[in-house]
Formats: C-alpha cells, structure tokens, sequence
C-alpha cells in the first residue's frame, strides 16, 4: 500500500509539472503581454521598460526554470493588470467558490441520490416515470441555460431572489462568508441551485441504474427473504454498495464542477475564482490563468489520490502492487 | 440465435419504442433544417447585406409590435431568430459530429492498441487518459480555448477532440481486454493470423457495441459544450452563428423583458440535445452488455 502512495504521489508531481509546461509555453505563442501592461499607445522604450521589469527578456528556459522555483515558494508572479501577487487574487477568491460548490453539491448529493432511489424501486409509477423525464430534461440542459431561465423567472419575472453577486459577507478570519446573513443566503439560493442542477440529474440517473442491478442480486433476495425492514433493505444492504461507485465517479469528476463553477460564476457575477478566471482571459492575464490552471491541477490531482487511495482501502476487491 | 434474427429484433424493438422513435425523429429534424438552412429561412443572418437595422429588437410576430417575416422576432443587430437559430444549429451539429469522428476515431485506435499490446503502451495511454479525465471535458477546452483563443470553429473542435477522445480510448480499452479472452481470438492466433489482422479483423468488431452507446451520449455532450464555450465566449468566434452566443447577446436583454432572445434558442437547444439523449437512453438499454449478456458479439 505504502509504494501504492509513493508512486501515485510521485505521478502526481510529473502530471503537475507535465501541466506547468504545457501552460508555460502555450503562453509563449499566444500574444504579446507588453502590449497589455504598457498600453497600446507605448513608445517602444516604455515597452521594453516593462519587458524587464517582469522578466521578460530573459530567455525561456531560464524563465520556465524561475517560474518553478518560485511556483514551489508560492510565488506565481503578479497579475498583468492589477499588479498584485496573483495566487493572493485567487485565494482571495476561493471562499466565495468553496461556499457555492460546497452547497451545490450537498443539494446534488442529497436530491439526486434519494430521488434516485425512490425511483427505482418502482420504476414504472407514474410519478417516478414523471421524475425520470424531468431529469432527463436536467442532463440536457446546460448549466448557463439553466442559470439563465432561473434569473428570468425568480428575478425578472416574480422579483423574488437577487441575482448579482454575493450579497452581504461577514469575514470570520481570513474566510469571508456569506452563510451568516440572510442576504448572503437569499444570494446563494439561484446560483447554488444551477450549479447543483446537472449533477443532480447525473447522480439520479446514476444512483438509478446502479440500484436496478443491485437489487436483483441474490444478496438482496436473502435480505428480503429474511424478513428483514424495507428501509435496511433497501438503505443498508443495497445503496450501499451503489454508493462506492457513485461517490468515486464524483469525486473524480471534481474538474467538471470547476468548470460549471465558471460558467455560473459569470451568469450571477458570483466573485469567486472562475469569474476572475473568465476576466483574466478576456484581458489576457497570464498570471492568474496560469496560477488557476496550477492550482486546479494540484486540487484534482491530489482528490483524484485521496478518492483511488479510499477506493482501494475500502474495496477489499482491488490490491494495487 | 442467428446474427439476422438478432437484428431484426434490434429494429423491432427500435419501431415498438416510441421515445427512441421520437428522439431519432427530433433528430432527423435538427439535421435536416440545418442541412437545407439556406434555402428554408427567410433570412441568412451572417449576411449583412440581407440585415436592416431598423428592425432590431422586434417581438414575435403575434405580439404587438411584431413584424413579418420575422417569425420569432429579431436580437439587437435585426437578425431574424429562427434562421438564426437554423443557422446555428447547424454549427453544434457541425461541431458535434465532427468531434465525435474525429476523436471517436483516435480513440478507439488508442483503446484498441492500448488493451492489445498492454504493457507500457497501456500504462502510459490510460495514465495520460486518467489525467484528461479527471481536468473534465469541459474545463480543459475551456481552457485550451481561453489559452488560444479567436480561432474559428477548426480550433473549438481540435480543443474539444483534446479534451473528448478519453472517452472512446477508455470503453474501448475495457470492451477490448473483455473480448481478448475469447476461444476465437486464441483460434484465430492459431490460425496464424497476425497482430494486425487479429486487432481489426477479430477484436474491433466484437468490441464496438459500447462505443455507440458512447457515440450516442458524447454527441449530446459535445453539442452543449460547444454552446457553453460560445456563451462563455471563448467558442466559435462573432461571425459565426451558434446558439450560445445567441444566448449569450439575449443576457443582456433580459432585465428588458425580451424573453425570445432567450427562451428560442434555449429551447432549441434542449430539444436537439432531447432527442439525442432519448436515442442514446434507448440504445444503452438495448445495448448494455450487464443486462443482455446472450447477443453481446451480434449487436449492430
């Protein structure tokens, strides 16, 4: 188990570092930073000024070389356009995403997998054929879409909820959140509610399929066969076994709720990490894109190595050596 | 059972479904609107000597204010919404079907060749496999994209082949190491057959049956991931219709009470993604290996 962990830890440092020089020299193909930073009415003096004082000049395995000793110091440089560390801009920003996915996917998980198994164990009743059509309509409705028609009829239309931005925000230490105001909370009730809708609808379909095929085992007739209560049944013996599953196939696809994280973050202007993301491409921001890409990199890699390290803890089944 | 009987079956099942019916008819429908989209609308909308504008912003034509021919109204440079919407229908499935080939195709050579020679080929394709995986298809083109960028829709479908071929390799990977077990394989090594022959001839045809399942649902997947790239604005550029930035410029109206900037596009978008995912639903059942173990080599 031990050079299980050494080596998915040390495949985690190349895929970091594989993911580091991708990004790093991409940028050096796509467009000019000077012309960002100095102005695009600069002399040329003034351009070259600004080339040197980032670093600019140097030639570019030197600056791939800095950018990783400084990248292990925490140092990813400072934005093009607002100047200050960039890492400091993202951090700044994780509490306002950490919030929204967190209660995303409390409200994906919970829904999703209780419907879920409500469904299946009577597939054909009508409501649950009901509840089935509607989630097909989630897995094919996109999440700006769904944003989009949640601002037009809580906001527009009934004028019930806001739909900008967070709200009021109280610091508790370095964290800002927004969970203690009720303003903050009425803010955090459509955006939470898009960016669960989608992978309310997967985990749905998800727990569904997996609940069919379990409970046709014949671990599953002797439960029942013992007399035992429908509820042990069915929460105990089966979802359980559907749960393994069903939690590693989320935890795998966290990249997928970072990236939906940007697309409703700029639907309600929610000032978390992938607005940023957005602006900073728009205004060709290579800092914070590349310590975005990093940071993401790291996150995934690392709960991609908790949830395989899990996996095989708790699955008897699997042994890796 | 025979191979003939087993298709049969197939079809009769397919005519006796009437939400696989509907969704391949929803289809059928997207792709022909769009394949004939310059002689059905009344306007091309990327046209510019065609648009006016003074007839921006136009409600549909059954409210007050509405203006024929513009069925479904117009946005803020005076295109018609239908054709717009035909127009740009035809970009996702443009965008969609040629993903789909395109990476489905590099997949499932990479899958194939990863679970027939295993060994470091193996370790190496599926490591890099799990890596794009676990980024998600959408977050790495969105930021392939937003790295490069302004490049027309040959960018937007590389970006997303990137991201997408992970998929094909890792089913196929999977049916292939299934089917290599079988006494037919080892008949066929016997015979004399070659790696080649025993990979195209033998494998490949006996382990497709997942893949179009996968076909099915990455085609619904890649067309609202080209709509979401476009509505984030990194997709196909301004020149181009797609239904994201349709409703992407209809954002800006919505506090204006212009609801069918919106809700048009919306609503074609969800019904083509609709259709696809009723065929695809109705394929898995059909198709799923777990549930019908009996004709797993014959399918199809």
């Amino acid at each position: 188990m031990l050079t299980y962990i050494t080596r998915r830890f040390l495949q985690g440092i190349v895929v970091l570092l594989a993911v580091s020089m991708i990004c790093f020299f991409i940028f050096q193909f796509m467009g000019d930073p000077v012309i960002t930073m100095a102005g695009r009415y600069a002399t040329f003096q003034e351009q070259e000024e600004v080339r040197r004082a980032f670093g600019l000049d140097k030639p570019i395995h030197e600056r791939y070389a800095l950018f990783i000793w400084n990248a292990v110091q925490g140092n990813f440089g400072k934005s093009y356009v607002s100047r200050v560390p960039a890492l400091g801009l993202i951090l700044e920003r994780f509490p306002a995403t950490f919030e929204l996915a967190a209660c995303a996917v409390c409200i994906a998980f919970g829904t999703g997998l209780g419907l879920g198994v409500l469904v299946s164990l009577k597939p054909y009743a009508l409501r649950n054929r009901l509840i089935m059509a509607l989630s097909l309509g989630g897995i094919s409705m996109p999440t700006f879409l769904t944003g989009i028609l949640l601002i037009m009829i809580f906001s527009v239309f009934w004028q019930l909820l806001p739909s900008f931005g967070r709200g009021e925000t109280v610091q508790v230490g370095f964290w800002r959140t927004g969970l203690l105001t009720v303003e903050g909370l009425k803010h955090l009730i459509l955006p939470a509610l898009t960016l669960a809708s989608y992978q309310l609808a997967v985990l749905l379909r998800l727990t569904r399929a997996g609940m069919r095929e379990v409970l046709t085992q014949e671990y599953i007739k002797t439960a029942w066969a013992k007399g035992l209560a429908p509820h042990t049944v069915v929460l105990k013996h089966a979802l359980r076994n559907v749960m393994i599953p069903v939690v590693t196939i989320t935890g795998l696809q966290f990249g997928e709720l970072l990236a939906f994280s940007i697309v409703t973050e700029t639907i309600y202007q929610w000032p978390g990490m992938g607005n940023l993301l957005l602006t900073s491409i728009y205004e060709n921001d290579q800092p914070v894109i590349v310590t975005y890409i990093m940071l993401a990199a790291a996150i995934i890699i690392t709960l991609n190595m908790v949830v395989d390290i899990l996996y095989a803890l708790l699955n008897p089944k699997i042994r890796y050596d | 059972m025979t191979e003939r009987r087993i298709k049969s079956r197939l079809l009769w099942n397919y005519l006796h479904d009437p939400s696989a019916l509907a969704g391949s008819l929803l289809l059928v429908l997207f792709i022909t609107a769009a394949v004939a989209a310059p002689w059905i609308t009344p306007q091309n909308p990327y046209d510019l000597t065609t648009l006016s504008l003074e007839h921006f912003l136009k409600p549909p034509i059954w409210m007050e204010g509405g203006l024929s021919p513009f069925l479904l109204g117009t946005d803020d440079q005076g295109r018609d919404i239908l054709s717009t919407i035909v127009f740009g229908c035809r970009t996702s499935l443009i965008v969609g079907f040629s993903v789909v080939l395109i990476s489905g195709t590099f997949g499932v050579l990479i899958g194939l060749m990863a679970g027939y020679y295993g060994r470091w080929l193996d370790v190496v394709t599926m490591r890099l496999a799990d890596t794009v995986f676990s980024f998600s298809t959408t977050l790495l083109a969105f930021l392939l994209l937003g790295i490069m960028k302004h490049g027309g829709i040959g960018v937007v479908i590389l970006a997303i082949c990137i991201a997408d071929w992970v998929r094909y390799a890792r089913t196929m990977r999977g049916s292939v190491l299934e089917v290599k077990e079988e006494a037919f394989i080892t008949a066929a090594r016997a015979a004399g057959a070659g790696d080649l022959r025993i990979m195209f001839r033998h494998i490949l045809p006996n382990a497709l049956t997942p893949i179009f399942v996968v076909v099915a649902v990455d085609l619904a997947v890649v067309i609202m991931l080209e709509a979401t790239l476009s509505f984030l604005g990194v997709g196909v550029p301004l020149t181009e219709p797609s239904l994201g930035m349709m409703i992407s410029i209809g954002k800006n109206y919505i506090y204006a009470g212009m609801w069918w900037m919106i809700v048009f596009p919306g609503a074609a978008l969800v019904l083509l993604v609709v259709g696809i995912n009723l065929f695809a639903d109705w394929l898995r059942e059909e198709l799923n290996p777990k549930i019908e173990k009996t004709g797993r080599f014959f399918h199809l």
